[in-house]
C-alpha cells in the first residue's frame, strides 16, 4: 500500500529543494520544486512500492530543472550537458559567498556530484545514474569535488 | 571545518519556506484534479477531529482515539495515495462543524462521499441522516425503520463503523432501556453532543446558513471527467469507527 503523498513531501521536500537550487539557482528553485512535485503527483499512483522515493524525486527534479534551464537560456544544450549554476549570485552570497564561488568554479560533473550526494543525500549509484556515468566515476567526481572545495576553502578563509 | 555541512548550509531551507511551497503545490494540484483525498485537523469539544474529503465530498471524520495517522494511511489504501494536507479545501466543513459545536447549526449542508460504507450499513447510515437534530432513536427503532427489525446488533455495528460521525449523526441512536450506549470517542462525548443539541433546540433558530459552498467551487466538476479519479479500491468500510 502506497504511503500518503503528504509523507513524500514531508520526508523529501527539503532535499528536493536543495537539488533544484543546485541546478537552477535559488531564484528559480521554487518553481522547479513545485513543478517537480506536481509531476511526481501525476505519476505517484503508478510508482512501484519498493521504489527508492528519494532517488525517484531527485530524478524528476533533475529533469525539470534542466528543462527550465534550457527554456530560460534560449539556446538548446547538447544532450548530456550539465547546466551551469544560475540565478542571482547575491542570493547565495548571503549564506556563504566564498563557498558559493568555489562551488561555481568546480567542473560540471564534480559540482553536480557534490550537490546530489550531499544536498540531495543520494547514493553513489543514483548520482552515477543522474550523471550518466559509472558508480566509481561518480565516487571519484564527488571525492575530487569535495577535496578541491576543502583545499580552496581553507585557503580562502586563511587569507 | 566540515565542508559537507557548509554545503547544506549553502541552500538554507526553513520551515516557513517549505510551508509556502506546500501551499502553492496544493493549490495547483487541487486545481488540476490531482488530489484523491484532502485532509485537515479541527479542534473541537470532543477532541481533535480529522476531516477528510474526496472530490465528491466529505468522506471521513475521525476522532483522535482512532489515531489520525493510521486513518490517513488507510484512506490512502482505500481511496488513492494522493493524500494531501489541504486545509483550504475543508474550510467549509470546518466552519459548519464549528457552528454546530457553537449551537448555531442544526443540520449540515455538505456534499458527502459515502463510498466507505456498503450494503446494510449504508442503509442504516442513510436512515441516520433523517433523524432530526435533538431527537434520539433506539437501535431497535432504527432496525425496524430500515426494514429488518431483528438486525439490532447489525445496526450497532453500522453505527460503530460510521465513517462520518457527527455529520451522519450516529450519536442520536441510543439503547432502548434509555441508557446512552457506546460511542467512538467515549459515551461521555455522546452525552455532550446530546446535551448540546438539547440546548440548541431551546435557542433561537440560527440565521440562514449554508449560502457559501462547502467546497471550493470548480473542484468537483474538474474531477468529473474521470481521467484522474481512482475508482474505489476496496468495498470495505474503514474499521474502528465510532
Amino acid at each position: 500500500m502506497a504511503a500518503p503523498f503528504e509523507s513524500v513531501i514531508r520526508e523529501h521536500g527539503a532535499a528536493v529543494y536543495r537539488v533544484c537550487a543546485a541546478v537552477v539557482g535559488p531564484h528559480d528553485a521554487e518553481d522547479a520544486w513545485v513543478e517537480t512535485y506536481l509531476a511526481a503527483l501525476v505519476a505517484y499512483p503508478r510508482l512501484r512500492e519498493d521504489s527508492d522515493v528519494r532517488a525517484w524525486l531527485v530524478t524528476i527534479a533533475h529533469r525539470k530543472a534542466i528543462d527550465m534551464h534550457r527554456a530560460r537560456s534560449r539556446r538548446a544544450l547538447p544532450v548530456g550537458d550539465l547546466p551551469e549554476l544560475r540565478g542571482p549570485e547575491e542570493q547565495y552570497s548571503e549564506t556563504d559567498p566564498a563557498l558559493y564561488e568555489l562551488v561555481r568554479a568546480l567542473p560540471d560533473k564534480q559540482r553536480m556530484a557534490v550537490f546530489y550526494r550531499y544536498l540531495g543525500d543520494l547514493s553513489y549509484a543514483d548520482v552515477a545514474r543522474l550523471l550518466g556515468s559509472s558508480e566509481p566515476a561518480a565516487r571519484r567526481a564527488t571525492a575530487d569535488g569535495i577535496a578541491a572545495l576543502r583545499r580552496r576553502y581553507h585557503h580562502v578563509k586563511e587569507v | 571545518m566540515d565542508i559537507e555541512r557548509e554545503l547544506i548550509g549553502l541552500v538554507p531551507v526553513d520551515e516557513g519556506h517549505m510551508a509556502r511551497l506546500h501551499v502553492e503545490l496544493v493549490r495547483r494540484a487541487t486545481a488540476a484534479g490531482l488530489v484523491d483525498v484532502s485532509y485537515r485537523v479541527l479542534d473541537s469539544p470532543v477532541g481533535r477531529l480529522l476531516l477528510a474529503a474526496t472530490p465528491v465530498g466529505l468522506v471521513r471524520v475521525a476522532f483522535e482515539v482512532e489515531g489520525h495517522d493510521a486513518v490517513i494511511d488507510r484512506l490512502a489504501g482505500l481511496l488513492g495515495p494522493r493524500v494531501l494536507h489541504n486545509p483550504l479545501y475543508l474550510d467549509g466543513v470546518a466552519r459548519q462543524l464549528d457552528e454546530y459545536f457553537g449551537g448555531h447549526r442544526r443540520s449540515f449542508d455538505l456534499a458527502l462521499d459515502m463510498r466507505l460504507s456498503r450494503g446494510f450499513r449504508a442503509e442504516v447510515l442513510a436512515h441516520l441522516r433523517q433523524i432530526p437534530y435533538g431527537v434520539v432513536e433506539s437501535y431497535s427503532a432504527v432496525a425496524a425503520a430500515v426494514g429488518n427489525p431483528r438486525a439490532v446488533r447489525a445496526v450497532g455495528t453500522a453505527c460503530a463503523t460510521n465513517p462520518i460521525p457527527l455529520v451522519v449523526p450516529c450519536h442520536r441512536v441510543v439503547r432502548s432501556d434509555g441508557t446512552i450506549g457506546r460511542y467512538g470517542c467515549g459515551s461521555e462525548a455522546k452525552r455532550l453532543l446530546l446535551a448540546l443539541e438539547a440546548d440548541g433546540l431551546g435557542a433561537t433558530p440560527p440565521p440562514a446558513a449554508g449560502t457559501t459552498p462547502p467546497f471550493p467551487s470548480g473542484s468537483t466538476s474538474d474531477m468529473a471527467s474521470g481521467t484522474t479519479t481512482s475508482p474505489p479500491r476496496s468495498t470495505r468500510s474503514i474499521p474502528g469507527g465510532p
